[in-house]
């Protein structure tokens, strides 16, 4: 067994596990927040505790910690037990982030940040210099560094609290409901941030939430604990949508989950056709001249110069003359080939106007159109695969490919 | 009978600017005291209210305490301590104390109590230890209003010291009695006078101590 | 040797008598500032940057000792009641006016949203809704001023005997009786917390909807009750104001 304290020093060469042994936790009224519950929690990943209120997920992330302990059981950490360690160094070696950041309101943001540094009795200088790295890693403009935290928004602010969390480089993250408090969109933008640091850091993330689409979307694997503290499944979330273990949890999946499912397939598979693009400066004549028509296309997907998509008009439209931009019918929003899921491919194709959907590359220049019919046919065949190769599937695959991709959206929004 | 001219009066006779009974001689007689027990008064209430608050435990018994303190009549307290002590300092700073301790004691508690969990319990989890939390977390927030009640306390002092030269003590209530014995309106007045301009400099200096302890962000937000 | 309860006869009162005079001489004058501070308070309300002026006017009477206070007065009502209660009047205005403001500013926007919108009127809103739920701010409020005014009282022994139970005190001194003494700062003690106790009493009567009890649970156990949102906030005014 390995010694106890061992915790800071070079977290990738360590592989650290985190693994919650028959814990039960009884407050002395008789209520059991947590049930025996037994999780492996896997180096390096996310994994979601979600569940709906009073189901002790708070309960179970807090007793990592030892902010609550146990009745029952153990926690491990690395194969020793946490109680092994004195609880401030092992609260000093997990970052923690909470609902509504909890920042220290007299302090400075780079002072905030710095806290656990300072703790650990670094100086200030090198405190303060590890803060601001942070603040430009978790998106924040330095210029914020001496501001306080009541001059920030509600989402700087609880980028602040991951950037405090992260400041001593700590191997595990421990997270509870940190986005729970901010709008929709802030809260996309929160979600696709913390793939695109976990992706470059690699941290042990233990992420609390009561919604369901966001641990789909965070998770690499997903715990769905019940009222009562008992865990009722323990699973990728591709797999939770697929097999839920019981109408629990089912029900608190919610509806769509056919639909939802999609996001963890590809569109690298998709079939494009490019026959059908034209750029605006194409000219009537060249238009009526085309040889490579394809009759399955009703429509042209207009283009400028650089590629990108402007719209779509009808062939003979563009045989009679120039082309007028503002008379195109609208393309909606195209998905990115590759990056993006099925579901985004086929939610652009029902909401395009001509029922085919544009795809990009990456920069944003079309690189063909695919029909519903063509999705629809991606869609039979993945589902197929899927069932075929069910067993080789660990699941985090499919989480950490669209991770990437969503981070890339997120980093489009930050730009 | 015009009070103003009382005060213009006092003030304007040289006789009373030196010696024994001059205005310094007995401002300072009144700081001194008022210092010391407003010191006396902090070194009981404070820790009391900030330990209790931290722990959010004791309201109750606090409250209780706080009430008895203030239920006790100061002035009676002031002679019944003289009848049993004798003339001197402890008899005048034994009402004092207690006068100023309430406000102290549960303002400094509700402050503490009162401060927004969330950064308290980020920073437990961030390991930090009590005592720290304490004094990096919770009192720098809590700190506008533990200043108001020493400054409650403050005012209250500067006010009742005034009465302790009934029991034959100096400061600035010695004109104030002498002159309602020798029925010296214009002495009653100007001491008066002097209290009240002694309790305002008391408000600008928590004031000013404020403005320089106070962190900008609690200031600003709170 | 003389009973504690046997009062020398120059005080013309009875220990009951004199009680009943010092609670006289200590309440009156707190109505009489709850009745001025009320208006006030609303005034400072409606127009907020009347607000600190008349906080830093309350502040400067306050700070005006009592005896002092006292004496002035003596030319314009000599040495009566009145000369006592009027000061005590003006001190209590100092801590009810902020209490009631704080109280009347702490009912909630979207609560007097909802009561215009269903058709109250501004007097209606202001007797129905803001004043009831101000009430456990003005309560505590009227405690520390309650409180504070029953122990000023006896100072106006000073003036002529007029400070009630204050008064045994220049008798324990003038037939060297400390028994007196005692029994004065025992009765005015008992008389303040009996008072206090009472206003605790009202609000509760007043106040069925605030929950009782401890208000913040330790803070392991309030891990999962995070969701289960804040108590209504209950005024931690106390002599924060002055």
């Amino acid at each position: 067994m390995a010694e106890s304290g061992q915790l800071l020093p070079d977290p990738k060469g360590v592989r650290r596990l985190i693994r919650i042994d028959t814990v039960t936790k009884r407050y002395p009224d008789g209520t059991v927040a947590v049930d025996r519950l037994s999780l492996e929690i896997p180096d390096r990943s996310i994994t979601v505790l979600v569940g709906p209120s009073g189901c002790g997920k708070t309960t179970t992330l807090r007793m990592i910690n030892r902010m609550v302990e146990p009745s029952e059981g153990s926690i491990l950490l690395d194969g020793v037990d946490i109680r092994e360690q004195p609880v401030n160094s092992l609260r000093r070696s997990m970052g923690y982030v909470i609902q509504n950041a909890g920042l220290f309101q007299h302090r400075t943001i780079v002072d905030n940040i710095a806290t656990v540094p300072r703790l650990l009795g670094w100086s200030r200088s090198k405190s303060r210099a590890r803060a601001m790295e942070l603040m430009e890693r978790v998106g924040l403009d330095s210029a914020l560094a001496k501001r306080y935290p009541y001059q920030l928004s509600g989402g700087q602010q609880q980028r602040v609290g991951v950037a405090r969390a992260l400041a001593a480089d700590p191997p595990v993250l421990l997270m509870d409901e940190p986005f729970s408090a901010v709008d929709p969109v802030v809260r996309k933008g929160l979600q696709d941030e913390l793939l695109r640091i976990q992706d470059e850091l690699g941290k042990t993330i233990v992420f609390v939430t009561h919604d369901i689409d966001e641990a789909i979307k965070l998770g690499t694997t997903v715990a769905v604990l019940r009222t009562g503290g008992r865990l009722a499944q323990y699973a990728p979330p591709a797999e939770l949508l697929t097999a839920p273990a019981d109408a629990f949890v089912e029900d608190f999946l919610g509806t769509d989950r056919g639909i939802r499912r999609l996001s963890f397939f590809g569109t690298e598979g998709l079939e494009l056709k490019r026959a059908p693009i034209v750029t605006v400066d194409t000219t009537a004549e060249e238009v009526a001249a085309r040889t490579d028509v394809d009759d399955d296309v009703p429509y042209l997907l207009v283009t400028d110069r650089d590629g990108r998509p402007l719209g779509w008009s009808e062939p003979a439209a563009l045989a009679a003359g120039p082309v007028d931009v503002a008379r195109l019918l609208p393309h909606g929003r195209p998905f990115r080939h590759g990056g993006e899921s099925l579901r985004a491919a086929l939610d652009c194709a029902v909401l395009s106007p001509t029922g085919w959907a544009v795809a990009v590359d990456g920069t944003g220049r079309a690189v063909g159109v695919v029909s519903q019919q063509a999705i629809g046919e991606a869609i039979r065949t993945a589902h197929a695969e899927r069932t075929t190769g069910a067993a080789g599937d660990d699941g985090s695959t499919g989480g950490g490919a669209l991770g990437d991709a969503d981070a890339a959206t997120g980093a489009e929004v930050a730009g | 009978m015009n009070v103003l001219h009382f005060v213009n009066a006092f003030f304007s006779d040289s006789a009373h600017w030196h010696g024994y009974d001059g205005i310094p001689t007995r401002l300072i007689q009144h700081i001194r005291y008022c210092l010391i027990a407003l010191v006396l008064a902090a070194a009981i209430g404070l820790p009391v209210g900030l330990v209790t608050g931290h722990y959010g435990r004791g309201g109750n018994a606090l409250a209780f305490i706080a009430t008895a303190g203030r239920a006790l009549p100061s002035f009676g307290l002031l002679v019944l301590m003289t009848i049993m002590v004798g003339f001197g300092l402890v008899p005048v700073m034994v009402p004092l104390v207690v006068l100023a301790v309430p406000p102290i004691l549960v303002t400094s508690y509700e402050s503490v109590r009162s401060v927004d969990p969330s950064p308290v319990d980020a920073a437990r989890g961030m390991g930090m230890q009590e005592s720290r939390i304490l004094f990096q977390v919770e009192l720098p927030v809590a700190l506008p209003l533990i200043l108001s009640g020493l400054r409650s306390g403050a005012i209250q002092i500067v006010s009742t010291a005034t009465i302790a030269a009934y029991v034959g003590i100096g400061g600035l209530g010695r004109y104030v009695i002498d002159g309602l014995y020798q029925r010296d309106y214009e002495k009653v007045v100007g001491g008066a006078t002097l209290v009240a301009a002694l309790a305002l400099a008391t408000l600008a200096v928590f004031w000013a101590v404020a403005r320089c302890t106070v962190s900008p962000g609690v200031r600003r937000s709170g | 040797m003389s009973g504690f309860f046997d009062l020398p006869s120059d005080l013309q009162h009875s220990w009951l008598g004199l009680i009943g005079l010092h609670l006289r001489e200590a309440l009156l004058p707190v109505l009489a500032g709850l009745l001025v501070s009320l208006p006030i308070a609303q005034l400072c309300v409606r127009f907020r940057w009347l607000y600190a002026p008349v906080l830093g006017l309350t502040t400067v009477l306050y700070a005006i000792p009592s005896l002092a206070f006292f004496v002035v007065l003596i030319d314009y009502t000599g040495q009566t009641e009145l000369t006592v209660m009027i000061p005590l009047a003006v001190y209590s205005l100092v801590v009810l006016v902020p209490a009631i403001v704080d109280g009347v500013r702490s009912v909630p926007q979207e609560t007097l949203a909802a009561a215009t919108a269903m058709g109250f009127g501004p007097v209606r809103r202001y007797v129905q809704v803001q004043l009831p739920i101000a009430v456990p701010a003005i309560i505590a409020g009227l405690r520390v001023a309650t409180v504070s005014s029953i122990s000023l009282v006896s100072v106006g022994m000073l003036i002529g005997n007029q400070g009630a139970l204050g008064n045994l005190l220049n008798d324990a001194n003038i037939y060297h009786r400390p028994e007196l003494a005692v029994n004065s700062v025992v009765t005015t003690a008992a008389l303040a917390i009996l008072a206090d106790a009472a206003l605790v009493l009202v609000r509760r009567l007043l106040t069925p909807w605030m929950p009782h009890g401890t208000r913040r649970r330790a803070p392991a156990e309030a891990a999962d009750a995070a969701e289960a949102g804040p108590e209504p906030a209950v005024p931690a005014l106390e002599d924060t104001v002055r």
